[in-house]
């Protein structure tokens, strides 16, 4: 079944939005303290980590060790080199699923960027997890008993002096937008179907009653 | 005892104090005024976590340094060192900081800091650098305003004390400056009693618009008198200065009675645009001198010093038509210029008036050559052909004039102890408020420029006597802030400051807060014995001297374990401050340090500290600023053996295996 113009039209600009996420911050960690007005923070890219500010991810490091925390080094995490692949494929998979205006295609787009994106929160969850709890407690300076120093998924919450605030950036809403226009797009095609077969069931009555 | 007996004891114990209270209050006092306008609590308030609206630079006087307060609150923000050792953070100390200090006579440890004076764009005050002079071993200083660090001084040659500087041309072209001594130029031993055949006094031009540049641009020898303070015209009048000078008796003894003979002395006015095309047509002789200039490279975080051997002299004789004296009664202090710069004021010290002489007069008087006389080819201008008019009844001693840009002068007057305001040019005196006590100069925001801020005048006192609590015979100095968006000045503020607040300047807080560095950029770093991580820490030998490459951050130094020194090495511990982030210091200090302060090292900064092992065994060295809660175990140790002992040169930090070197 083909899709309409204007659902196909809302696909291509739905996975076309995918692009900005290759420019845009996809989630932001900011952290507050008392010595820390001003705040640090981290924001993740499609490919890399980086501080709010210039040094910021350099001061997280350095404060991390304290607490025996892991560096945080972009360079040792493998999804930020899969992650613009995997982008790129679902912004590419939407322009041919727009093009060819198959429902089922669209369907498996709508899919596959579910799939990805939920694998990809659990993703940041586990890699979150695993900063928070696989502590150096031979190293650690200040070992608060039962502490771990999880950051939130989305949210906030308290990890010693520092207030971590989790939540979604430009890149990160950018994403939301597409897949849920990708959705909606699906969705007014359906109606459309759906208003088709009720248009056409006059048509086909005289067929049935003579049946 | 009845009831009326006791009534009347208490009667007469009554009578008795209130008589008491009646001679107390015959007595003269002056303590009960001077208490402060009422409103002036919530006009100097500035709540916790707000910021002041100006940024008032005071020089430190003796102290040698600059003080840096908030207004209207008063609160000290910074002591910026400039030509005194500081061993707060080691400035003058270290090695780095060291060739700030150099000069002709050696490394002068100590100097008396007077006239801030602010660069300017336009006749207005612009917050990049602010100069200030050395008065005893004749100096500038630069101070960068990005860092509030000083980083240039220049020595002044052909100079007797650099009182009368520095003074900011409108586009920061010159600061210029005049001895206030006259000596024998140049040096060469006389006769004191020569003092009028021998002795010259001079005028110097500094280069001034490109910071590690200033160099002595040219010098103009004049008549040997003292000459005491300037300001450039504005305006009109750029393209001049104006000095004043005193002892034109040319006495070189008991100056208090003999340099106060002559009814009137000399305003000196120097056209320097005439003089750059004198030197530029090659009529300035060179003069071989001796003089050093030093600057700070912040690449290298370090101070180099380089000495300069010759000096551009003009003499008014070879460069006519640019050099001119007004008379100017009693001993002229100040000289200072309306924001139009058309009006330009005297202060005489015993003076009764304050003379206003005024530049269209000046310049028509030139052109149709009114003089009285010349003195060494330079024309005395007829005292009332310059003359727009003389303000009455100022009081006893005016000195130093600022201007609110609204049509007011405000004039210090010292002996007896007030400030007057009067219009200008209406040159009538329309308020009149007293100091605690016997102010010096006096400071409007902005009042030296083309568009002062108004708003405040700041007396400098000279005495505080009352004013705070007692503190020994040596009392704190003082300001004393004033409110003039009245028509009435009203008292806002006393305040203490560190040495003598001399004078000072204020700036929109605007023009600076926002462009502070917070720390240096570690990877801009190239001071030679940097560490830029941890892996660069390094120990090697030279001869007797052991070169410590150290890094600190929260909380540690790398390395903290250091072994192989011998007795009488010298170790420079060059210690690099890793973090990034702004207000982390840390501060390095090694116990017996007979040689250096201690080091305050700022972010992505390198400093060094010089120790010299004297007897064996192992000593301390810890930070000393705190920096996190782990401070306290930020330390180390140094570990000392006789001399030509086989223990080797080992550093180290965590591990216990040293790593074991050249």
């Amino acid at each position: 079944m083909s899709m309409s113009v204007r659902s196909r039209s809302l696909l291509a600009v739905a996975a076309l939005l995918l692009a900005g996420a290759f420019f845009l911050p996809l989630w932001n960690v900011a952290l507050v303290a008392p010595q820390y007005p001003e705040g640090l923070g981290m924001r993740i890219w499609i490919n890399t980590i980086a501080g709010l500010k210039p040094n910021d991810l350099d001061s997280i490091n350095n404060l991390n060790h304290y607490i025996g925390m892991k560096r945080i080094e972009p360079e040792s995490i493998p999804e930020l080199r899969l992650m613009p692949i995997l982008v790129g494929g679902l912004l590419a998979l939407g322009l041919v699923a727009a093009a060819v205006g198959r429902r089922w295609l669209a369907r498996v787009w709508v899919g596959a960027f579910l799939v990805l994106g939920v694998a990809g929160l659990v993703d940041f969850y586990r890699w979150e997890y695993d900063y928070g709890h696989n502590l150096d407690m031979e190293n650690a300076i200040i070992k608060v008993p039962g502490m771990n120093y999880q950051p939130p998924l989305i949210g906030s919450k308290q990890l010693l002096n520092f207030t971590a605030t989790s939540l979604p950036a430009a890149g990160g809403y950018l994403i939301a937008f597409s897949l849920a226009l990708g959705v909606f797009a699906l969705y007014m095609d359906r109606s459309r179907e759906s208003q088709a077969v009720e248009a056409k069931a006059p048509n086909t009555s005289p067929v049935t009653s003579v049946a | 005892m009845t009831l009326t007996r006791r009534a009347g004891v208490l009667a007469g114990a009554g009578a008795v104090l209130a008589a008491a209270g009646y001679m107390f209050a015959c007595a003269p006092t002056t303590k009960t005024s001077g208490a402060g306008a009422s409103d002036a609590p919530s006009r100097v308030y500035v709540p916790p976590g707000t910021y002041d609206e100006f940024y008032a630079f005071m020089s430190g006087g003796f102290s040698g340094q600059v003080g840096v307060y908030g207004l209207p609150s008063g609160r000290l923000l910074k002591v910026v060192p400039v030509f005194s050792q500081n061993a707060e953070n080691g400035y003058g100390y270290n090695d780095e900081t060291r060739p700030m200090l150099m000069t002709s006579h050696g490394m002068v440890p100590w100097d008396d800091t007077h006239h801030p004076s602010l660069s300017m764009t336009s006749g207005e005050h612009d917050g990049r650098w602010l100069f200030i002079n050395g008065n005893n071993t004749p100096r500038f200083a630069r101070i960068d305003l990005t860092t509030f660090e000083t980083t240039e001084t220049l020595e002044v040659p052909n100079t007797g004390g650099n009182h009368g500087a520095p003074y900011t041309t409108e586009n920061t072209e010159y600061v210029v400056a005049a001895t206030r001594f006259s000596v024998p130029i140049p040096q060469k031993d006389v006769a004191i009693a020569d003092y009028a055949k021998e002795f010259k006094g001079t005028v110097s031009f500094v280069r001034s618009d490109a910071p590690g540049k200033m160099d002595i641009a040219f010098q103009v020898l004049v008549p040997g008198y003292d000459y005491d303070l300037g300001r450039p015209g504005k305006g009109p009048s750029h393209g001049w200065v104006f000095f004043t000078s005193y002892n034109t008796e040319q006495a070189y003894t008991k100056l208090e009675v003999n340099a106060s003979k002559n009814d009137k002395d000399y305003i000196i006015a120097l056209n320097w645009k005439e003089l750059e095309k004198c030197v530029a047509a090659g009529k300035a002789q060179t003069m071989s001198a001796n003089y050093y200039h030093n600057y700070y490279d912040e690449a290298t975080h370090s101070a180099k010093s380089e000495r300069k051997t010759s000096v551009k002299v003009l003499t008014p004789g070879t460069c006519p038509n640019s050099v001119y004296y007004l008379p100017t009664p009693k001993s002229p202090h100040g000289v200072d210029v309306d924001p139009t710069g058309e009006y330009i004021v005297g202060g005489g010290k015993l003076a009764t008036v304050i003379p206003v002489h005024s530049f269209s007069k000046l310049t028509k008087a030139i052109a149709e050559k009114k003089f009285d006389k010349t003195i060494d080819d330079i024309p005395v201008i007829n005292y009332e052909a310059t003359m727009f008019c003389e303000v009455q009844n100022p009081g006893l001693g005016p000195l130093h004039t600022e201007f609110d840009g609204n049509g007011h002068a405000y004039t210090s007057v010292f002996i007896t102890s007030e400030i007057v305001k009067y219009t200008l040019p209406g040159c009538e005196v329309v308020d009149r408020v007293p100091t605690y006590y016997s102010v010096g100069h006096l400071m409007v925001p902005g009042g030296d420029t083309k568009k002062p801020y108004g708003k405040y005048v700041i007396a400098m006192n000279k005495i505080t006597k009352d004013r705070f609590l007692g503190t020994g015979p040596e009392l704190t100095q003082s300001a004393q802030m004033y409110d003039i968006t009245g028509a009435k000045m009203k008292l806002l503020l006393d305040f203490p400051t560190i040495g003598e607040p001399h004078y000072a300047q204020a700036i929109d807080a605007k023009l600076i807060k926002d462009k502070q560095v917070k720390f240096f950029k570690l990877a801009d770093n190239k001071h030679p014995y940097v560490a830029r991580t941890e892996g660069e820490m390094d120990v090697t030998r030279k001869g007797k001297t052991v070169h410590v490459k150290m890094t600190a951050i929260r909380s540690h130094f790398a390395p903290d374990n250091i072994a192989g020194v011998q007795v009488g090495d010298t170790v420079l511990f060059h210690v690099t401050n890793l973090e990034q982030d702004w207000d982390v210091p840390h501060g390095f200090a090694a116990m017996g340090s007979a040689h250096d302060s201690e080091l305050l090292v700022m972010p992505g900064q390198t400093r060094t500290l010089r120790w010299v092992a004297n007897a064996p065994g192992v000593y301390p060295f810890y930070c000393t600023d705190f920096c996190s809660a782990l401070h306290q175990e930020m330390q180390g140790y140094v570990r000392v053996s006789p001399a030509g002992s086989s223990t080797p040169i080992s550093f180290s930090i965590g591990t216990p295996a040293a790593v074991a070197n050249k």
